[in-house]
């Protein structure tokens, strides 16, 4: 049996009376590729940040690695074992390349508060080979600053890396990236997932790399979760389908209406 | 031609976002610019109107060359923008935010008064002093299209209106922009929603991870399928 | 009774001008976002021009009038300066934006001297207003009363303003949203410019009021502008009923702390101001902010250490230093010790300022406390030398730990503002509880033993503490605590996700820069054998961001290079004019806006830009042989 990394169950949140979340429920097994997509507004970054840490639930349960996170800092969430990349790249951009996952190295060994060390012998050759995992090896002295942005995603991921994670949670991972780097990026990482039997969770708007690289597939909309399945059994949702297309939607609120009066 | 964008390219930081987009809007015309999230549209508008700070490109309204100017100047020449995230001024009233967009009468474009838009958008006549953080999703849309008509201009860049909100509301949505067509307004909408696209343009632009890869009339459009399935289905 | 009655009156008199300067301070900030130090310079100003004003006009209409043309005409020098200055500067990082509009302060203080000169001027009793009003044995004077209904009154004109009128719907809608109001047409530089018109007047209206009660003097504008700070940062920046209820608030608990504390009243209102950090970060009355910009930000070459050609150079200039007892005379040596403890000053504010990304604006508070330690081991426990100079600090290390504890709760601009006040209260202590720390006669005859006592033993004393305190600090930028704050530094969202604990981390560097400040301090006091409030002013504190911001806030040890070049020319400065701080604010404002990476860095770019013009033509190739595929 894979073991469940995370699970949610009917977690929601309201702001001012607009329901983001609500009652979303949801596993995630080790291993495995989890998208989660839906239209803008419909509560995914909302429902991403609550289980990150930086958002509170207003009700609903969350268990990360068996251990009930609601209320943990990101930064306690992260020593449970979560590897984290974010919409707009969230790096280092006064450090090199290999500083970069460094650091990262640095704060997973505990050694941030010491006062005296040279960074630059710690973990080096750990974070050549993070380094390498993402191809950017040859990139290692650069400054980090100078990267091209598709180089920039996946550095990230080599830092999201850096504490042996057992899932990572990825907010649009290819979004601003040329279309071929984006599906490098997703190969790249659903290789190391598969691999390392990491799950991944990922937000996404561009359908190619969901219906290519995702397991399943969570839709939401309007903060619900509306359908749930394979890419196949997604893809012919008729509800779904509606979203995204807005087929009939208009005709049939007039007609309902309609028939109301 | 109202507006002529050639060779449009955008920039977030490092990352390259929009590539050689052109586009033209004919006089009183509704154009749709259609894609999924993400594929750049809003962007597009950013760009157009200068708020995107790195960018290159030709953008001419009205017969001049805008594409230096910056925003406040590209918006009082009669170019208005409705911005996808909204942006109303929560702490002014409906009529203070009213007033944040008036500008003066132009010659070459329908002039709007309060009276008139509260005709046209009555729900917002109800409700002239309330703050706007204490509207729901559909009015803050009305009023911020309301706010853009305000500066009576001849061209609006609409982002997205019908997104997130209910049946009721997007079908007010099409009643209003058709309205502002009747009265001569050109108009730019960006859309991720075909149907609703269909029942306002006369023509339609489909744009996918920054390039413009489809330009035709709505009847075009439906006659290749195959287009539509590509670029906006799932 | 009667008496704490008309005690709370003289509060609510004295709320009056705080009000007016405190309202313009955060009306100019809400919309163009610049938290405007010149403003108690604009207030002083105020002040002179209606003295002269006043003198020269008689009659009531006279001394009206003169109030307020003498507002007026002070906002159109705040035009002047908004046009020429601040329109260059609205987009730069809030430190410069901080250091020009200081800059100016500097420049004003020099200004008014040589106009009205050094003296206090006594203005006209207000026509109308001459007498006092009998309250149950008690006088009130009866300007006081015109005080208390003025606040009021301009509240509500201020009130109608931003909602009756056009512009003030503007204002109202570009505070919440400047480039929303942009879409929608409206020029935002005449707004700006507005605006600060009006944040200028008040400010300028502030000062013409007080003439009747206050003496006029060249030193009103940095204790009006700390009280204006403390005010804006209880209210809340932006609001203006927050800034009308802490005005009120502080004066009164000013009023009555003097009858609790009476010799450290200001104590009263900075442990009000610590409660509301603590209960509500944004004040009283305002909104948590948007995450503050980056101090850094102009260049992105990543630090490195030393190479060891490098590492020779800086021993050959370090030996090279050491052999001045050798051919230089007393005096120049006891320049060299106090250049040498101005570097490790420097340095100090820079690891926080630089490496931390938090820009101190009262970082002479722990130079100050260090050197007051001293005093006290030396002097009251007769502890030997050697001892004082190693606890001495601690008193800094303390202090740091206190305040750092609250700094570092806030960013940027509140930073700047909270870091500026705490170090107002030392001074405040050091100047007013006199049994303890002498007041303003300091603390005397805290010299050196006698192995130190020479010129040239005392500066290879200072230069090699110098050199170890640079070293260690070095060597502490690129452990991994270094990187660890750093981090902090760059992306908060990065490194809160990596698991880094980013307020303990800025308190640890808050702390460790404290007490290397007051190390400096420990020196300081034996080089001048005193004590006293001078080594926590602000001016200090000042002094310490321009050596940082001279030598290039984002190199390694720029601060070095930037503290021997300000503090020789400084010590060269003040023997040759009198107008020292008209030429160091023209200094500020001018590399701020034209120099701001400083010394070290502009000749790191100058270097780098070199080195990556041949990188850059074979990167070109590549890109379009990309792009042609």
């Amino acid at each position: 049996m894979v073991p469940t990394l995370l699970s949610v169950e009917a977690l929601s949140k309201s702001y001012g009376g607009v329901h983001a979340v609500r009652s979303v429920s949801f596993e995630l097994r080790a291993g495995e590729i989890l998208a989660l997509i839906g239209p803008n507004g419909a509560g995914k970054s909302t429902c991403f940040d609550m289980l990150n840490g930086q958002n509170m639930p207003d009700s609903g349960r969350i268990h990360l690695l068996g251990e009930d996170t609601v209320g943990r800092k990101p930064r306690a969430i992260w020593r449970l074992g979560v590897g984290r990349t974010f919409q707009i790249t969230a790096t280092f951009p006064t450090m090199t390349v290999r500083e970069n996952v460094q650091v990262a190295l640095v704060s997973y060994g505990r050694q941030l508060f010491n006062l005296w060390g040279s960074t630059a012998a710690y973990a080096r050759d750990e974070a050549g080979r993070l380094l390498d995992l993402v191809g950017m090896g040859a990139y290692a002295e650069r400054p980090c600053g100078e990267l091209a942005y598709g180089d920039l995603k996946r550095l990230e991921l080599a830092i999201a890396l850096a504490n042996q994670p057992r899932l990572l949670l990825m907010d649009e991972p290819t979004a601003g990236m040329a279309p071929r780097e984006r599906i490098d990026l997703m190969r790249l990482t659903a290789s190391i997932a598969r691999e390392q039997a990491i799950g991944v969770l990922f937000t996404e708007h561009d359908m190619d790399v969901v219906f290519e690289h995702a397991d399943r597939i969570l839709v939401l909309n309007r903060g619900s979760l509306i359908a749930e399945g394979s890419p196949e059994e997604v893809r012919g949702n008729p509800q779904v389908r509606a979203i995204y297309l807005g087929e009939g939607l208009v005709y049939d609120a007039r007609h309902r209406e309609g028939a109301g009066a | 031609m109202k507006l002529q964008v050639a060779d449009l390219n955008s920039f977030y930081g490092p990352a390259h976002i929009l590539f050689d987009i052109a586009l033209e809007v004919g006089e009183g015309e509704v154009v749709a610019l259609l894609g999924r999230n993400g594929a750049g549209k809003s962007t597009t508008f950013r760009s157009i109107v200068g708020l995107v700070e790195s960018r290159s490109g030709r953008i001419v309204f009205e017969g001049k060359d805008v594409s230096r100017e910056p925003t406040h100047a590209i918006v009082r020449g009669g170019l208005g923008y409705v911005p996808e995230e909204r942006r109303i001024f929560t702490d002014l009233t409906v009529e203070e935010n009213l007033e944040v967009g008036r500008q003066p009468k132009r010659p070459n474009a329908p002039h709007w008064t309060r009276e008139k838009l509260f005709t046209l958008f009555p729900n917002l006549g109800e409700m002239r002093n309330r703050p706007g953080g204490r509207m729901s999703g559909g009015e803050q849309q009305m009023l911020t299209i309301a706010r853009t008509l305000m500066g009576n201009p001849s061209l609006v860049l609409l982002d997205e209106p019908s997104e997130g909100l209910s049946p009721k509301i997007v079908e007010q949505m099409v009643d209003a922009i058709l309205a502002m067509k009747k009265e001569g307004v050109s108009i730019v909408v960006s859309e991720q929603n075909l149907h609703f696209a269909r029942l306002i343009s006369d023509r339609a632009y489909i744009i996918e991870r920054g390039k413009i890869c489809f330009g035709g009339t709505m009847a075009e459009l439906d006659a290749r399928p195959d287009i539509r399935d590509a670029h906006l289905s799932l | 009774m009667a008496f704490y009655f008309v005690q709370f009156l003289t509060g609510l008199a004295s709320a009056a001008s705080l009000f007016l300067v405190a309202s313009g301070l955060s009306i100019i900030f809400g919309v163009t976002r610049i938290v405007n130090f010149a403003h108690g310079a604009f207030y002083m100003l105020g002040a002179y021009v209606a003295f002269t004003l006043t003198e020269r006009f008689s009659g009531a209409l006279g001394f009206w009038g003169g109030i307020v043309v003498a507002a007026l005409i002070v906002a159109i020098i705040g035009v002047l300066v908004e046009m020429v200055l601040l329109r260059r500067i609205y987009h730069a990082p809030e430190l410069f934006q901080l250091l020009a509009t200081f800059g100016l302060t500097l420049m004003v203080q020099d200004i008014v001297v040589m106009i009205w000169g050094p003296d206090d001027l006594l203005g006209r009793r207000a026509p109308g207003f001459k007498g006092a009003v009998d309250f149950f044995g008690q006088n009130i004077p009866s300007y006081d009363l015109f005080l208390i209904a003025l606040s009021p009154i301009v509240l509500g004109i201020l009130w109608l303003l931003f909602q009756r009128t056009r512009w003030g719907v503007l204002v109202r809608a570009a505070t919440q949203d400047r480039d929303m109001v942009a879409a929608l047409g409206v020029n935002q530089k005449w707004l700006f410019t507005s605006v600060f018109a009006l944040g200028v007047f008040l400010a300028a209206l502030g000062g013409a009021l007080q003439i009747p009660r206050d003496a006029v003097h060249h030193a009103l504008d940095l204790r009006i502008i700390v009280e204006v700070f403390v005010v804006v940062v209880i209210g809340g920046l932006g609001s203006i009923i927050g800034a009308f209820v802490a005005a009120v608030l502080v004066s009164e608990l000013n009023a009555f702390g003097i009858l609790i504390f009476p010799k450290i009243s200001i104590i009263l209102v900075f442990l009000v101001m610590a409660v509301v950090l603590i209960v509500r970060p944004w004040g009283l009355f305002g909104k948590p902010e948007a995450a503050a910009r980056r101090t850094p930000g102009l260049t992105v070459t990543p630090w490195r250490p030393l190479t060891s050609g490098e590492r020779l150079m800086s021993l050959g200039a370090l030996v090279l230093a050491a052999m001045m007892p050798l051919f230089a005379g007393n005096y120049a040596l006891t320049v060299g010790s106090e250049i040498a403890i101005f570097v490790i000053f420097a340095a100090s504010l820079h690891f926080l300022m630089s490496v931390g990304g938090l820009a101190s604006f009262g970082h002479a508070a722990y130079f100050g406390l260090g050197a007051y330690g001293v005093a006290f081991l030396a002097k009251a426990a007769g502890l030997p030398m050697i001892a004082s100079l190693l606890l001495g600090p601690v008193l800094g290390l303390l202090g740091a730990a206190v305040f750092g504890f609250f700094a570092v709760q806030l960013s940027g601009v509140y930073f700047a503002m909270l870091t500026l006040a705490f170090a107002q209260i030392v001074w405040s202590i050091a100047f007013q509880w006199v049994e303890v720390t002498g007041g303003d006669n300091g603390i005397l005859g805290v010299w050196p033993e006698r192995w130190a006592a020479s010129p040239a033993n005392f500066y290879w004393l200072s230069l090699g503490i110098t050199a170890l305190v640079v070293t260690v600090l070095r060597v502490m930028v690129f452990s991994p605590f270094g990187f660890a704050l750093r981090a902090t530094r760059d992306s908060p969202l990065r490194s809160e996700a990596i698991g880094i604990n980013g307020k303990r981390v800025q308190w640890t560097a808050f702390v460790i820069s404290g007490t290397v400040a007051g190390i400096g301090g420990a020196l300081f006091a034996y080089l001048k054998g005193s004590v006293f409030p001078d080594s926590v002013g602000i001016s200090l504190s000042v002094d310490a961001l321009v050596m940082v911001l001279l030598g290039g806030v984002e190199t390694v040890s720029g601060a070095v290079i930037g503290a021997i070049v300000f503090k020789a020319a400084n010590i060269w400065l003040v023997s040759q004019t009198d107008l020292s701080k008209l030429v160091l604010g023209g200094f500020i404002v001018l590399m701020v806006v034209a120099f701001p990476k400083g010394i070290v860095g502009t000749l790191e770019t100058i270097r780098n830009r070199r080195r990556s013009a041949e990188a850059k033509k074979s990167a070109l190739v590549t890109s379009r042989i990309e792009a042609a595929e």
